[in-house]
């Protein structure tokens, strides 16, 4: 069935525009949802096939977000570029330095005629993906927060109450001594995605700036921010929590996702899109919390922000303005209400629209499924600031790489929280002025 | 002795090379070509805007600590491959180089690791040394050893250097006991009949007999140490922890394939495709000189 699909789209990215007249406008989507949400990707592609009869989308399972990027450019540079394609937040400012590479969803609108509203998107979703004048640049696809997971099981055991997760970061480290003094699980704490769910997500909440020139919305010529006192204090009680036996890292981005669901820490940090995965894995009771904060540095956190994909166009030298239509019309299926429910309702991913996240509550889903409104409640927390609205780094990839390995370096000793935060200030800058330089040329 | 084949004209051996010539420039030349062009480029990601900037990447790199860094740790890893799977590979051989039972059966095992993709034996390595799932680790555990490749540079370095110089073993071998058969047993007999026992016999023997051997692996095991371990680095550790196991053919694929820094990336190849070159030229010199010899 898989190679079948794959030949099909070999086939229908070989010979755009070809074929018959009456033939249906073939579109290939390339996207990079594995497993059980791959699978819920080809349900809507299949439903949105039987649903009208002009359009056949053809969706293609390219790898990993990383990979799918690459892929997506590789097939631009050789005039073979997708028509829709799932791109990862944090490739958001690369997409949008791609000029004539990708029809924006303003463009898309603007040439076939169909409407886009961006205010029909929840507002920390729509931030991320528009313009600084708000035309959306690409459409919000799937998107997730982070949250706190936690063992209540292990929670009971440690004395701890299950109904009461901790709150802020002291009360993070108290249960964590806690649960270490009764052995409850062989590792207090985990964390996958450190650098999103440790640092990013802590700079929004905080409102704190993670870059100059409104973390990049403003200009290229933006410089990371991630060295000042709040930064070295989150980063400092990371590697006590480290050395006390409370915290473990577990690798970067998704490797420390097995780490709670297996029972191995009581506290772990993921996406909210990890429940399907914390529901089929995890043989204790669970439950989602919000992310601690630290009153501290700020005692009246805001939103959080998202992580996830959103679908851009992309064009070729001949696609025809049939296929950009078919484009629009797939995208407009994907966002409306009812799809975005169920999207939402299957994958644990939040609502992207406001009319799926009240049809969601009109359903009760939030009260069948107790906690899953919890993401989108931290998301829509306080005011957007120009601090938590999101980031439009360039090379944003490669920035938490070089968060990674310092972090990585401070953990085996090698060097204290304000000397990494240092080094991943002007290593990061170096890769700001390189694509600046390569962006503007 | 000498046998040649003459041919009328040149359009039939034109057709007998055509397609090795074929196969060097588009899979070689071609692709050597746009990176030595690339390296003197500065490009977006999409190809949109290309500046001609010189030498000024290679300059960059060689002014990175970190680049400089990871060429050391890749002298290292190269060199701590080369001797580990080597020297294995020659005590496997001695001892398979002479009259067992089941020694076919023997060889064929020790030949086996070579078939196997790297990612395989990556997946393979991490079963076993896995700071959470895998078996010997929980062994290290249980006698004291804090074991965790994840967040120690030192024990990922050993973890990458063990699963890469464990599947080139397997080649090393081959060459080896090859090379130990071509050795005259006349030679061995006269060196017992003198009285001189075994490891006396290998030491002014057969180790100097191996050595055209010897070198010809050293250069193909610097090679693939350097280059071929890509898979099993990427898979094991993808450079980490922070750049402890960042190989330069990883750093390569880190800077062009990830941040998708073509040009910085491809000057990076050009300087490693000039190292490949250098080790190509030494070889052929030495062993050409062996041979005349």
């Amino acid at each position: 069935m898989k190679r079948r699909t794959l030949l099909a789209a070999t086939a229908a990215a070989a010979l755009p525009a070809t074929g018959f007249a009456q033939a249906k406008t073939k579109i290939v989507w390339w996207h990079a949802m594995g497993g059980a949400l791959g699978e819920e990707v080809n349900r809507i592609a299949k439903e949105f096939n039987a649903a009208q009869a002009e359009v056949e989308v053809d969706a293609v399972f390219k790898g990993t977000y990383p990979e799918t990027l690459t892929a997506a450019i590789a097939a631009w540079r050789a005039g073979q570029a997708p028509h829709i394609v799932q791109m990862f937040e944090v490739g958001t400012g690369s997409m949008l330095a791609a000029g004539p590479a990708v029809k924006q969803v303003w463009q898309l609108s603007q040439e076939t005629g169909i409407e886009f509203d961006p205010k029909a998107y929840l507002g920390g979703v729509r931030g991320y993906y528009s313009l600084p004048d708000g035309r959306l640049a690409s459409l919000p696809f799937n998107s997730s927060t982070s949250v706190m997971w936690y063992n209540k099981d292990a929670f009971e055991k440690a004395g701890l109450d299950p109904e009461k997760p901790p709150v802020t970061w002291n009360d993070v480290i108290a249960a964590c001594r806690a649960l270490k003094a009764k052995a409850a699980t062989p590792i207090p704490m985990g964390s996958a995605w450190p650098i999103w769910i440790q640092f990013e997500q802590y700079a929004a909440m905080h409102d704190l700036p993670f870059a100059t020139k409104s973390n990049g919305f403003e200009g290229l010529d933006t410089e990371l921010k991630v060295n000042t006192p709040p930064f070295v204090k989150q980063m400092q009680r990371l590697l006590d929590m480290s050395k006390e036996g409370l915290f473990k890292y577990a690798g970067r981005d998704n490797a420390a996702d097995a780490i709670f669901p297996s029972g191995e820490a009581a506290i772990g940090f993921n996406s909210s899109a990890a429940r399907a995965s914390i529901a089929r894995d995890a043989k204790f009771r669970w439950a989602a919390a919000l992310l601690p904060t630290d009153p501290e540095v700020n005692p009246k956190p805001i939103n959080s922000i998202i992580g996830g994909a959103s679908l851009w166009t992309m064009t070729t030298p001949n696609r025809t303005p049939a296929e950009y239509k078919a484009c629009a019309q797939f995208l407009k299926f994907i966002g409306r209400a009812d799809n975005d429910a169920v999207w939402h309702q299957k994958t644990g991913y939040v609502p992207v629209t406001l009319a799926g996240y009240e049809l969601s509550k009109q359903q009760g889903y939030y009260q069948k499924v107790v906690g899953t409104d919890l993401p989108i409640i931290q998301l829509t927390r306080g005011e957007v600031t120009a601090n938590s609205r999101g980031f439009r780094l360039g090379r944003m990839a490669e920035l938490r790489n070089i968060f990674s390995e310092e972090l990585e370096k401070a953990l085996q000793g090698q060097q204290g929280a304000q000397a990494a935060l240092d080094a991943v200030v002007s290593r990061g800058n170096r890769v700001l002025r390189e694509f600046e330089k390569a962006t503007k040329g | 002795m000498e046998r040649r084949t003459i041919f009328g004209g040149w359009a039939l051996p034109a057709a007998f090379v055509l397609p090795q010539l074929l196969l060097t420039v588009f899979f070689f030349l071609w692709p050597a070509g746009e990176a030595i062009y690339g390296s003197l480029t500065r490009q977006d990601a999409f190809g949109l805007k290309t500046q001609f900037i010189g030498f000024e990447n290679f300059v960059d790199l060689f002014e990175d600590p970190l680049y400089v860094e990871s060429l050391w740790r890749t002298v290292y890893f190269c060199a701590a491959v080369s001797l580990l799977s080597m020297s294995v590979a020659l005590l496997l051989a001695v001892f398979a180089d002479r009259e067992i039972a089941g020694r076919g059966f023997y060889r064929t095992m020790l030949i086996w690791p070579y078939a196997i993709a790297p990612a395989v034996a990556a997946v393979l390595w991490i079963l076993l040394l896995h700071p959470q799932i895998g078996m010997v680790a929980h062994g290290l555990k249980a006698i004291g050893v804090v074991w965790d490749y994840k967040i120690n540079g030192g024990q990922a370095m050993l973890v990458v250097i063990l699963a890469s110089a464990w599947k080139q073993v397997s080649y090393n071998f081959i060459f080896f006991l090859a090379g130990l058969q071509s050795i005259p047993r006349s030679v061995i007999e006269a060196a017992r009949m003198d009285g001189a026992r075994g490891w006396r016999r290998f030491r002014t023997i057969i180790f100097p007999l191996l050595a055209p051997t010897t070198f010809f692996l050293l250069v193909v095991n610097l090679v693939y140490s350097a280059f071929d371990t890509f898979g099993t680095i990427q898979a094991l550790t993808q450079g980490g922890p922070g750049k402890s196991t960042e190989t330069l053919v990883v750093k390569v694929y880190r800077d062009g394939v990830v941040n998708l820094d073509l040009g910085g990336s491809s000057a990076q190849s050009v300087v490693l495709m000039v190292g490949i070159v250098v080790l190509t030229v030494v070889q052929f010199r030495f062993l050409g000189k062996r041979d005349k010899t």
